[in-house]
């Protein structure tokens, strides 16, 4: 890998030279060696098409993403699987590699995107904005995974049931039967942080989480827990009507309720987050297109579109110190946002093997 | 040249059914690397959490291919009896086609509604029958719940592959075991049964197998990971909280392809006994 870097760092130099020389977009490693943002567009356009992999548009506003890109830079974006995991990206990146098929683009949560650096999984690429966004530098110094933006934990509910006003008016009569977790911690990262949000609004630690597997326990002794997997049919149609979510899967609930006349609270105990991360995939079929999508969901534009679904863009904090955040933005997520506390790959790994027992003990059916 | 019709046939299930398997097989002999080992099929075999998931999968296979078997057949007893080109036969044979396809998110969905907490049922009972059992939901989020979402397309999957067999019982037979001096429960202990009873345990096993392999209806309704073996191999295949061991995912489904071939090699001997008599009438 290291020299595969060495290579990657002195491509700059060699094609410094020749002005219109061939350019092998899939080496590229930043703008500047692409003739700029503008060479890749023009790049892109010729290659007309970007493939995406497991992006929801209910996530984030996704939706308004990849529309953004398609009107901006018209090409055709190939967007599959969209409710696959982040393990599941990968998988179809190496089972479709050489193809036109592959997907260009990954889109990671931590724990999958850090296990597959220096594998040559990725094309490293450093984006305009790397140096004003949040925790890059500690996440991945060579640039191979981005952070792009996260999430806040947070119980989403219908509006009708009342106000929680703290964690313990979930133990209630009137939330009898409507609780649910989105995802089971042994698989979704989503049920995972569930659980350490719980455990950190009752003081526990990311070390560990058995004050929040206690409080899961008690509201499923009360037939308040339901082990539903919510989904939007579930939500919309009030099956599941209290759901442990991303923040910014819950954005998109508060619109869709709004527009349907109804109201969608939410209820943020303890404030836990996950970052995801971008990456083109080293085996991209489109490579101008990937790294132009890697610079549109990282730059100003993308940022604001993040804000708008309700997640965090690491790029906010320098926005809002250098007052070039949208307005619209900042009413969505607000100004003070940093990233959210998150669990390391290593604590997520002890929480699991300790949930693995605990969990089904806590919460099972028989 | 007679072959050559059968080639495309072939050629599919060699693709999409008989390469799997056998990637799933050689799969579950070889670790993560790709190195030939069994520690993987001993760990799982060993393994409490992977035993409980098994047995829960076997128990709910066994109980909604028993009660999917006996409710399926009474229906599809009925309907052998009544006209047999009347509008509640094809009504009856139509909707069966499209229940025993009816599964996965939907199913649950509308189970939910109509049952659940949240539901129709719940909501009407607990302002006018509030002390019955219909005003408490907590059966559906159970292993008796989930049973109960199985059997809603076992039983038309059985009136399907039932029906045929009860249609082939002749009335002649019937006709000649009462000229004999026959009485009705003679005729069922010494013809009915004994003739339909291969069919009907061949039916029942392959109900067994398709709740067996059932995934889409269990990941919504019960949402752990370790409760069934396919939800099992799910997470092995895409756990995002580190969990991913396609080594493992393989070993699972290589005990659950050697429950199915058991099932299916049973089932096969079955239907040897029925078509000698299918062709004797």
């Amino acid at each position: 890998m290291a020299a595969t870097l060495v290579v990657a760092l002195a491509i700059p130099v060699i094609q410094s030279a020749p002005a219109n020389a061939k350019r092998d977009f899939s080496k590229v490693t930043s703008a500047g060696q692409a003739g700029g943002l503008a060479g890749l567009e023009r790049e892109c356009r010729k290659e007309g098409q970007l493939n995406t992999i497991a992006l929801p548009h209910y996530w984030a506003d996704y939706k308004a993403m990849l529309d953004g890109f398609r009107a901006k830079y018209g090409v055709k974006i190939d967007e599959q699987d969209p409710e696959a995991s982040s393990q599941q990206e990968i998988d179809a990146a190496v089972t479709n590699k050489g193809t036109k098929r592959s997907p260009d683009v990954f889109d990671l949560g931590l724990a999958v995107a850090v296990k597959y650096l220096n594998t040559g999984t990725y094309a490293p690429y450093k984006v305009r904005t790397w140096n004003n966004l949040i925790g890059a530098k500690t996440v991945d110094p060579t640039y191979q995974i981005t952070p792009n933006y996260s999430g806040t934990m947070t119980i989403g509910y219908n509006g009708e049931l009342g106000t929680i006003n703290k964690l313990e008016d979930l133990l209630e009569p009137r939330f009898k039967g409507k609780v649910a977790l989105n995802g089971d911690p042994l698989g979704s990262s989503t049920g995972m942080n569930g659980i350490y949000m719980i455990n950190k609004a009752l003081g526990g630690t990311f070390d560990d989480v058995s004050k929040g597997v206690a409080f899961f326990k008690k509201l499923k002794d009360i037939g308040n827990f339901i082990n539903v997997n919510p989904t939007a049919s579930t939500i919309a149609s009030g099956q599941t009507p209290v759901v442990i979510d991303n923040g910014y899967v819950q954005a998109g609930v508060v619109k869709q309720f709004a527009a349907a006349g109804k109201v969608w609270k939410m209820y943020t105990p303890a404030s836990v987050g996950s970052t995801y991360n971008s990456a083109v995939s080293a085996w991209a079929p489109h490579p101008a297109c990937a790294r132009l999508w890697m610079e549109y969901t990282l730059s100003e534009e993308g940022a604001n579109i993040w804000a708008g679904g309700g997640a965090t863009p690491t790029l906010w904090v320098h926005m809002v110190k250098t007052k070039r955040a949208s307005t619209a933005g900042i009413a969505s997520i607000g100004k003070s946002k940093v990233s959210a506390e998150a669990a390391t790959g290593a604590q997520t790994a002890a929480a699991r093997a300790y949930l693995k027992t605990a969990w089904p003990a806590a919460v099972g059916v028989n | 040249m007679a072959y050559l019709g059968v080639l495309p046939f072939l050629a599919f299930t060699g693709l999409f059914l008989l390469y799997p398997t056998w990637s799933v097989i050689s799969g579950a002999f070889e670790d993560n690397y790709g190195v030939r080992s069994t520690a993987m099929l001993r760990e799982i075999f060993y393994s409490p959490i992977a035993r409980t998931a098994f047995g829960n999968s076997l128990e709910l296979s066994l109980k909604t291919a028993v009660v999917g078997a006996v409710i399926g057949a009474l229906f599809a007893w009925t309907l052998a009896t009544g006209k047999p080109g009347g509008s509640f036969y094809k009504v009856s044979v139509a909707l069966s086609s499209a229940l025993a396809q009816f599964g996965g998110v939907m199913l649950v969905f509308a189970f939910l509604a109509t049952f659940g907490f949240n539901g129709l049922v719940l909501t009407l009972a607990t302002k006018y029958l509030p002390s019955s059992f219909l005003a408490d939901a907590s059966w559906l989020y159970s292993m008796n719940g989930l049973a109960v979402l199985y059997t809603f397309f076992q039983i038309p999957l059985m009136v399907l592959v039932f029906l045929p067999t009860l249609e082939n019982l002749k009335p002649q037979w019937r006709e000649a075991s009462d000229a004999l001096g026959g009485k009705a429960f003679e005729y069922w202990l010494r013809i009915g049964i004994p003739v339909l009873t291969p069919s009907f345990l061949g039916a029942a096993l392959l109900l067994f197998v398709n709740s067996f392999s059932a995934y889409a209806t269990a990941n919504i309704l019960i949402n752990l990971g370790d409760y069934l073996t396919p939800l099992q191999i799910a997470i092995a295949l895409t756990s995002e909280t580190g969990g991913s061991n396609p080594a493992e995912a393989k070993t699972l489904s290589f005990y659950m392809v050697v429950v199915v071939v058991i099932a299916m090699s049973a089932y096969a001997l079955l239907r040897k006994k029925v078509s000698k008599w299918e062709q004797q009438r």
